[in-house]
């Protein structure tokens, strides 16, 4: 991002020009935090030194708004092509609309969704882990952690999930058993069996799981990156060790960065979750197929699941909103003061 | 000042020798790179005293600041502080580099101010000040909560506890990352530039709180362009130029009569 263009603009150019919201935040937010420190607060500009003063009070602006016959047409258009759109859904009787309420809430259909539910939590959860361990080793010192981590990332974001998928279930093949011992062939102290230990459920957990940990792991280590390296040094002359900085004063920070897209990942693996029907994984949308190669109501099974994953999808989105105001701790109020004076250059939230 | 639980007051493990120097730099030399930064600089403070450092930007003076307490790593030379070599230990007539957790210990008893404040964005004033003594000292969080509230009012921003940075003036938001340094009761206090980023009318709030912490005895290294400051609290001025001591003495003396001309054209730069 350019930092000269702004200020040109702030100096040069006529009042009211448009300088770049993002930009004139950017500069303005570490070094003048203090709304009475700020020389010119362009919230309050100064009135226009009028030759004729105004006759208090001013009445409020009364004037009439510019017909806008366009606009009307665009909106009576797409009122109307939505009014079509659903009374053609409401009314088509292939959609079998009676079918579908009927197993919104049928115990299989809820079933598939309490282990979609827990497929996208606990693999978001060890993702994350997963993510943070590879990330911290990316950013270490050690070649040879920065190696293994660059390996991982490379590797599980190299290949598709969905052979991994079908590769972690058929493990038993490469590996019959796995046991806690001696490595490289000592003894064994314990030893299962892969395929009882390879369900479809810790088979989409593991594939899940280890695929969105590299992910993860570019997004955590973005969110540390951009800590101010300042926040480090202040946090180690304290005397806190490496993990204290770490712990105590880098992630709180990297969390602002880390949140959103993690949000994004969280709602995107709602829905990926459904690759886990290749090795019948029990989930939404296994359960889904599996009611409609009974009852032959295909599109309305795909229905009532999507349905679900709406429902998921909308319930994880405000999550998202609140966590990100929770994690905007310390922010917050600068950005009432930075939103107020943006308004000029921002349409307002609906 | 005496009572023993002052906020701010050394903690010292042991009582210091008399005669030693708080600090004793000799021979410290630093590269970046193909640039070597400190051409060999031997300085001592003694316990109780400031020592003001002037010279050109990039002259190395942070660099001499953050080897102090090890933030940057001396290519060569040695720094004790109370007694302590930074970075190593000797036995048996080798030198071992300290483990991390050592390291950590060393600078817990030596506070650094920053230029740009670097206080913790995501914590109140309050909570700035209490997370070393929490964190590293493992101070129970009623105890040093009164500690931090009390080391506040010192710097006169007991109004503002419950404030997060952002909130705060650059003036304020140095104040308490002064408190915030001094929660954790260093022997030696680095100041690196503490006023450089403030208003001109911000400075001055700032100053006064150094003052009064070089009147309650805090040994204070202090990097500065305030001559003003330099002349009426330091005890010694070190003027460095391009990685060398070039010019020491009583400030007064060095500032009334400077012997060298790259001293008396920093000055003339400088008011
Ligand atoms: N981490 C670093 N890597 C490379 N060069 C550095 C680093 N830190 C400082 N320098 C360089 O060392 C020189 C002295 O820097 P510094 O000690 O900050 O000077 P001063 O504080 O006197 O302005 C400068 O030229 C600076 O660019
Ligand atoms: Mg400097």
């Amino acid at each position: 991002m350019e930092v000269t263009p702004a200020r040109d603009a702030d100096s040069g150019a006529a009042p009211g020009s448009p300088i770049d919201p993002e930009l004139s935040a950017d500069h303005e937010l570490p070094m003048n935090p203090d709304p009475s420190m700020n020389p010119d607060p362009p919230s309050d500009p100064e009135p226009p030194i009028d030759p004729e003063p105004p006759i208090d009070p001013e009445p409020p602006i009364d004037a009439v708004r510019p017909a806008r016959p366009g606009r009307w047409f665009a909106a009576a258009a797409a009122i109307a092509f939505l009014a079509w759109l659903a009374y053609t859904i409401v009314v088509n009787e292939n959609l079998h609309w009676d079918v579908i309420v009927a197993y919104l809430g049928d115990g299989r259909i809820l079933g598939g969704l309490w282990v979609t539910i827990q497929l996208t939590v606990l693999s978001m959860v060890i993702g994350l882990v997963l993510g943070v361990l590879a990330a911290v080793m990316q950013l270490s010192d050690s070649p040879v952690l920065r190696g293994t981590s660059a390996l991982y990332t490379w590797f599980f974001r190299g290949t598709p999930l969905l052979v991994q998928l079908i590769f972690w279930f058929n493990i038993g093949l490469v590996f019959p058993t796995f046991g806690i011992g001696v490595p490289f062939g000592g003894p064994k102290l314990i030893e299962w069996q892969a395929n009882e230990l390879i369900t479809p459920f810790t088979a989409a957990l593991l594939g899940l799981a280890i695929n969105e940990g590299a992910y993860m792991a570019e997004i955590v280590r973005a969110g540390i990156r951009s800590v101010d390296p300042g926040q480090r040094e202040a946090a180690e002359s304290l005397g806190m060790s490496h993990r204290q900085v770490l712990r105590r004063v880098v992630l709180p920070q990297a969390m602002r960065v880390i949140i959103p897209p993690t949000g994004n990942q969280f709602i995107s693996m709602l829905k990926t979750t459904s690759m886990v029907s290749v090795i019948a994984g029990a989930e939404l949308l296994t359960v889904a197929q599996r009611i409609y190669l009974g009852n032959f109501e295909v599109i309305a099974m795909l229905i009532v699941a999507s349905i679900w994953y709406m429902v998921l999808t909308t319930v994880a989105s405000v999550g998202q909103h609140f966590i990100e105001r929770r994690f905007e701790r310390g922010h917050a109020r600068l950005s009432t003061r930075v939103r107020r004076n943006l308004r000029p250059f921002a349409k307002e939230p609906a | 000042m005496n009572r023993p639980d002052e906020p701010g007051e050394p903690n010292r493990d042991r009582p210091a020798d008399p005669g030693l120097p708080m600090v004793r730099i000799r021979s410290v030399r630093k590269r970046f790179g193909a640039v070597e930064v400190l051409k060999g600089i031997s300085l001592d403070v003694p316990a109780g005293e400031v020592v003001c450092v002037v010279g050109p930007s990039g002259s190395g003076k942070s660099t001499l600041l953050r080897c102090v307490n090890r933030l940057e790593t001396p290519d060569s030379g040695r720094i004790w502080v109370d007694g302590e070599l930074m970075g190593h230990a000797e036995r048996g007539g080798r030198l071992h580099e300290l483990r991390p957790a050592e390291l950590s210990r060393q600078r817990r008893g030596i506070g650094m101010v920053f230029q740009r404040f670097h206080l913790f964005p995501h914590r109140t004033a309050l909570e700035n000040v209490m997370e070393g003594p929490v964190t590293v000292l493992g101070t129970p969080a009623a105890r040093a909560r009164r500690a931090a509230a009390e080391l506040l009012e010192r710097v006169g921003l007991a109004d503002r506890a419950g404030h997060y940075p952002a909130q705060l003036s650059g003036g304020q938001q140095q104040r308490v990352a002064i408190a915030r340094s001094l929660a954790m009761r260093p022997k030696l206090m680095l100041f690196d530039e503490p006023t450089s980023a403030l208003d001109p009318e911000l400075v001055q709030e700032v100053l006064a709180v150094m003052r009064d912490l070089a009147a309650s005895g805090m040994t204070m290294m202090v990097v500065t362009h305030e001559m003003g400051f330099a002349r009426e609290v330091g005890d010694q001025l070190v003027f460095i130029d391009d990685g060398r001591i070039v010019e020491r003495g009583h400030p007064r003396e060095v500032l009334d009569a400077p012997r060298h001309e790259r001293l008396r054209a920093f000055l003339g730069q400088v008011g």
